[in-house]
């Protein structure tokens, strides 16, 4: 019923979708599985009307589609549920079921008729709170169900879920997947998205892998498996280039962490990492990463933590302690945290090491343009603001931050997300040539072939836990794809 | 050129001078040297309170009480002062003043800072605490009979400059040099535009916003004294709707209630430029319900022509990207 061939998707400096073919018949549940960044969310976005494609074409029930917005997408029968929950949550759960469309008489609200609408759609899905309740009152599992009534609430004849059971119990996947089933049934065409191979066996009907936003193979799922399809996510091509990594003899331990305990992560997670080493953090997105990192540095409370700094223990409460021992976080999200945009780039690149009282403008001056310099900033000068820098060169900017703070400690989240081709490159040999100088580095990336491109050994998280540790002489795509996913397979029951 | 206009302080600066040229010709008396030195006078409060609200402004934060506390502050030293001749109460009067301004400040930073409320409802709720404070603490009644030094020193004129405006001048001036010269000066500005990347800095970004309130505070406390030594009086009644004028001042001066916009020249020529439209009209003869109109009037048109300018600026920003633009912190 919905046929996708071709197509293609650009974002300034990454291509999201490189020719992408899917076929979706009517009531079958259809699993669509690929690494971090393979395309899946762009996929969808596209089917939802969210992004207009650049090339390829689409049909829905036989005849092109191509939708304006996300209003073609619902009128045409297509629903997504998405990974963020898009209720509202002072109303309650009828008005968010209808909110659409509510009933109306002469205008006003036929309060009557919501509450018997909404009650019938609950039913249906069998869950059972009364319309009338706040969404604010909801469990988050019972607010994705009442996502997926809306979604349904509509002649749905496509519902496309984005990751719905990531915040579920196995319980509550359980009863979702009845629920899916039974729609199913009804002759709804489900598109499934999941990190959770072992749900994609036990419920699709048929599985399409992408990778690096192509479309590899669709395949029936009698007879597929676990390490088939992790097989086909990682295939063999690594376009990407890397610097040559210099040998290297990682010093004494600069940082060792034990028993970090993150909220709302399994962990413990017990690590260290060397003067001079490369250790990176594999892992899904959601896998806690990031969390732990900011945990370290101080920015997020832990639960629990033990760090030590060259043998001796520290307590960090705050980033100033971070900063004060010497400890770096360049943040996944440049724009929101790692940058004052409206600031010129001098002010920028000394911010992390402003002390004192007057500012001293000519030495910030000088020590901007010499960091711009040494990391090939393009830039019109240092008084430019850097809103109005490509991404690329914000991220030089937030590394010459720190590189001017003189730390010895870096850690990296998603360096090159969103840069291009080039300026990754620089940044790769950057942090390369940091590590030369004898800094360790953490480099958490969603990005495995960056990975194992610049580091000299991984750790690899999966579901808030270490599920293993790789050197660099055994780095294996596939063997840590595996590890990554492994939390994902046994059906966990702690959350 | 046309950048300076469009980017700058200058932008103030010509519609002062125009609104300026016009009272000369509207209003005869307008430009004599008397009434130029009613003028200082007359923006002297609001500029020593403007300056406060914009290290205020500055952070994303807005203070609503310092009309109320500047009450409290009033009553607290003035009771102290009345009926007493002697310097060391004067001092300690001027101390206290300030000191009560400064804790008043300090507690709309603290709170607004530890529980996460937005500084608007702590101020508001400060505002009303503050003035029913002053009126309990002088049973409502008004103080006289303070120190003639201060008096001496409401009237008093220097270099034919008012006493009390070259206090606000120089509280201005050392506004201007704090934001734009020293380390404080740049975290300001920077959590004002970016509090979290400012904490993932290594700054603790409360003690920051927090010392933004206390400064407003102190204002207040000297805003007070000046307030004495030019009526000689205390009263637990005084000093109602300054916030908003303070806060017109900084708003007209260019400054985003966002946070991270703004200077203390623009604040500056933001409360002349109020001070003057209040005199030229009063001159002119034109009613007090017909001013309120027209000032209300002007701080639209300043919002909007400064929204309109932000637009043109990213535009020229994004279009000549070979021209950096004037950062926000360098002396205008």
């Amino acid at each position: 019923m919905m046929t996708v061939s071709g197509l293609v998707k650009r974002f300034p400096g990454v291509v999201a979708l490189d020719g992408v073919d899917l076929d979706i018949r009517a009531g079958e549940i259809h699993a669509l599985v690929g690494e971090n960044g393979a395309g899946k969310s762009t996929l969808v976005k596209a089917l939802a009307g969210i992004h207009a494609p650049d090339g390829g074409t689409m049909t829905f029930d036989g005849a092109p589609y191509t939708p304006a917005g996300a209003a073609d997408a619902l009128a045409a029968g297509i629903s997504v549920v998405h990974q963020e929950l898009a209720l509202l949550p002072y109303l309650t759960v009828a008005e968010n079921l209808f909110l659409r469309a509510l009933p109306r008489t002469a205008g006003v609200v036929d309060r009557k008729r919501l509450r018997a609408d909404a009650a019938r759609l609950l039913a249906e899905i069998g869950l059972e709170v009364s319309p009338d309740t706040l969404v604010e009152r909801l469990g988050i599992a019972q607010m994705q169900l009442v996502e997926i009534a809306k979604a349904i609430s509509t002649d749905c004849k496509l519902l496309i879920m984005d990751e719905p059971t990531a915040t579920l119990t196995s319980r509550e996947s359980g009863r979702l997947f009845g629920i899916l089933r039974a729609l199913r049934e009804r002759g709804v065409a489900i598109v499934y998205i999941s990190h959770h191979l072992q749900e994609v066996l036990e419920l699709a009907d048929r599985v399409t892998v992408l990778r690096n936003g192509r479309s590899i193979e669709t395949r029936e799922m009698a007879g597929v498996t676990a390490p088939d399809l992790v097989r086909s996510m990682v295939g063999r091509d690594l376009a990407q280039e890397f610097p040559a990594k210099p040998p290297t003899a990682p010093g004494e331990v600069a940082l060792k962490v034990r028993d970090l305990k993150v909220a709302g992560f399994e962990g413990p997670l017990s690590f260290s990492v060397r003067r001079g080493e490369v250790v990176g953090l594999a892992g899904l997105v959601g896998s806690g990463r990031t969390e732990a990192m900011r945990a370290i540095f101080g920015a997020d409370p832990a639960l629990s933590e033990n760090i030590e700094l060259y043998g001796k223990k520290v307590h960090i409460r705050h980033p100033q302690d971070a900063v004060r021992h010497g400890i770096s976080l360049l943040t996944e999200d440049r724009k929101s945290q790692g940058l004052v945009l409206d600031l010129p780039i001098s002010a920028n690149v000394t911010l992390a090491k402003l002390r004192g009282f007057l500012v001293r403008f000519g030495r910030e001056r000088s020590l901007a343009e010499d960091l711009g310099r040494r990391l090939h900033l393009r830039s019109a000068g240092v008084d430019q603001h850097v809103r109005t820098l490509s991404g690329g060169n914000q991220q030089k900017v937030v590394l010459a931050k720190w590189l001017n703070a003189g730390s010895d400690i870096l850690i990296v989240d998603e360096p090159t997300r969103g840069i291009d081709v080039g300026a990754k490159y620089e940044i790769h040999e950057l942090l390369l040539g940091l590590a030369a100088e004898g800094k360790a580095l953490l480099v958490v990336s969603s990005d495995l072939p960056e990975l194992m491109g610049i580091c000299d050994r991984l750790l690899v998280f999966s579901r808030g836990k270490i599920a293993g540790e790789v050197a660099r002489a055994d780095f294996d795509a596939e063997h840590i794809l595996t590890l990554a996913y492994s939390g994902y397979l046994k059906n966990g029951e702690t959350q | 050129m046309i950048k300076r206009l469009v980017l700058g302080e200058a932008g103030i600066g010509v519609a002062l001078v125009l609104l300026a040229g016009f009272f000369v010709i509207a209003a005869p008396s307008f430009a004599t040297e008397q009434n130029l030195r009613n003028i200082m006078t007359q923006i002297t409060l609001n500029t020593v309170l403007a300056v406060g609200m914009t290290f205020v402004i500055l952070v994303g934060g807005i203070d609503l009480s310092v009309g109320s506390a500047m009450a409290l502050c009033a009553v607290v030293s003035g009771t102290m002062m009345a009926g007493s001749g002697s310097d060391l109460t004067l001092v300690g009067g001027i101390l206290v003043s300030v000191l009560v301004g400064g804790v008043v400040g300090w507690v709309n930073g603290f709170v607004s800072e530890q529980w996460r409320v937005p500084s608007f409802i702590v101020t508001l709720a400060m505002l009303n605490i503050a003035r029913g404070g002053a009126e309990r603490y002088t049973d409502a009644a008004t103080i006289y009979n303070l120190p003639a030094a201060l008096n001496d020193f409401g009237t008093l004129t220097l270099v034919g400059i008012p006493a009390v405006f070259w206090v606000a001048l120089l509280l201005a001036g050392a506004g201007w040099f704090v934001l734009s010269r020293t380390v404080f000066g740049r975290l300001i500005y920077a959590t004002g535009n970016n509090e979290e990347a400012v904490r993932l800095s290594g700054h603790k970004t409360s003690r920051i916003k927090i010392a933004a309130f206390m400064i407003a505070g102190l204002t207040v406390g000297i805003a007070a004294i000046l307030y004495m030594a030019r009526l000689n009086i205390a009263s637990p009644i005084l000093g109602q709707g300054y916030e908003l004028n303070a806060i017109a001042a900084v708003v007209i001066g260019g400054a985003s209630l966002m946070g991270g916009r703004g200077s203390m020249v623009g604040t500056f020529l933001g409360a002349c430029l109020l001070g003057v439209l209040t005199n030229g009209l009063l001159l002119m003869g034109v009613s007090d319900f017909e001013r309120q109109i027209i000032t209300g009037l002007v701080i639209l048109v300043a919002v909007v022509l400064d929204a309109y300018r932000l637009r043109l600026a990213r535009k020229l920003a994004v279009a000549q990207p070979a021209q950096a633009l004037t950062p926000a912190m360098t002396p205008s």
